[in-house]
């Protein structure tokens, strides 16, 4: 059920509350910076969709791995 | 030198009623001008290391090593609101202010340190982590639970905490310790003692009035001026050898040499003045020279980044090797 009526708590809280969503949305969003850099390593990421890539084959002859 | 312990009760005062804390309560709590020094140094020490971090790991061992740093101010507020009631300048703190209670300070302090030292280790490795753990330890536990209540030395041995971030900085890159990072932290190590002495020459009454064993009140002011001017001249050699390694060269070097001659000078002063003519100038010359170490520790820093960038440059690097005769050991 919505809250429909304002009370004077939600008011002195609105700023702490604004702050703890501005910090936990920029740890999430570090968090997923730093997901993104460690599994990339500093290469590009190739997602895998379930059929056979050679180019993303290490045991492939014809595409050699860097 | 005798040590001398000064038993200050917790609960000396009913905790003034806790209201309604806003945002900027909670990031005072975390002290954030102690932040801003660490991360400072933090970043010198990551950007000057040998090897690259990912901009992201770099950011993110950046800051959760500022927050590994606010975590240890809020347990240490936590802890000392007792005396920072006393204390003008710490009375306004959160807890003293009434604005947080000292449990949630605890708790976020806990919480804080956890959450910081875990994400550090993701972020680059573990000895990082594991030093921002000692870091927390060391300020949270022997510095404000045990040295500063019981120990005059306590701003000596308590001022590794303040030395370890650019040490962490050079781990996070490195993955070990070096000669490098050594100096660093000495090089906080050793300013710490004189900047924090300079301070309490001239907040004398606020010591004093908490018992907090400051050596002003323990050993007397002539025997904390004898010191500053002790400290210094021992934090010049620290300060000039950094000079002679892999993060130092000529720009370091030549304001290192001055920025040290200064810092000496002022000791000097310091150490010659007596306590009238200190009282009758409103302790210009402390106040002076407590200024002036905060910009020596940030220049001698900016001086360290400052070769990195030049060493940018091929025949600034080849000149800079030169200067670098301790990186054979």
């Amino acid at each position: 059920m919505a809250i429909t009526r304002e009370h004077d708590l939600h008011r002195r809280r609105a700023g702490r509350n604004i702050g703890l969503a501005v910090v936990l949305v920029a740890f999430i969003a570090l968090v997923f910076g730093l997901t993104i850099a460690k599994v990339s390593g500093g290469g590009a990421l190739q997602a895998y969709d379930h059929s056979y890539r050679p180019a993303m084959d290490p045991d492939n002859v014809r595409f050699p791995q860097r | 030198m005798t040590d001398v312990r000064v038993d200050v009760p917790k609960a000396a005062a009913p905790l003034a009623e806790t209201g309604e804390a806003q945002f900027g309560d909670y990031v005072a709590l975390l002290k954030p001008r102690v932040m801003s020094l660490v991360v400072f140094t933090a970043l010198v020490g990551l950007l000057v290391a040998p090897g690259a971090l990912h901009p992201i790991e770099a950011l993110a061992a950046i800051i959760f090593i500022a927050l590994g740093a606010g975590a240890s101010g809020a347990l240490n507020m936590w802890w000392d609101a007792d005396i920072d009631r006393i204390m003008k300048r710490t009375s306004r703190r959160p807890i003293p202010a009434g604005k947080i209670a000292p449990s949630e300070a605890m708790a976020l302090g806990f919480a804080l340190s956890g959450i910081s030292v875990i994400m550090l280790w993701l972020a680059t490795n573990a000895l990082a982590a594991a030093l921002l753990a000692f870091t927390i330890f060391f300020y949270a536990v022997i510095y404000s639970m045990w040295l500063k209540r019981a120990t005059p030395q306590n701003i000596v041995i308590g001022g590794a905490a303040g030395a370890f971030p650019p040490m962490i900085g050079w781990v996070a890159v490195t993955g070990h310790v070096s000669l490098e990072a050594c100096l660093m932290f000495m090089l906080i190590f050793m300013w710490t003692p004189p900047h924090f002495w300079a301070l309490a020459l001239f907040m004398k009454s606020d010591y004093h009035k908490a018992n907090v064993p400051m050596l002003t009140v323990t050993h007397g002011r002539k025997a904390t001026r004898a010191h500053i001017l002790v400290y210094t001249i021992a934090l010049v050699p620290f300060a000039l050898a950094a000079g002679f390694t892999s993060i130092g060269g000529p720009v370091y070097l030549t304001l290192a040499l001055g920025l040290n001659l200064m810092f000496v000078q002022g000791a000097v002063a310091i150490w010659r003045r007596d306590e009238a003519r200190a009282e009758a100038d409103s302790y210009a010359t402390e106040k002076r020279v407590f200024r002036f170490s905060l910009a020596y520790l940030f220049v001698l820093f900016g001086a360290i980044l400052a070769e990195r960038v030049l060493a940018l440059i091929p025949a600034y690097a080849q000149f800079a090797a030169q200067f670098h005769i301790l990186e054979v050991f």
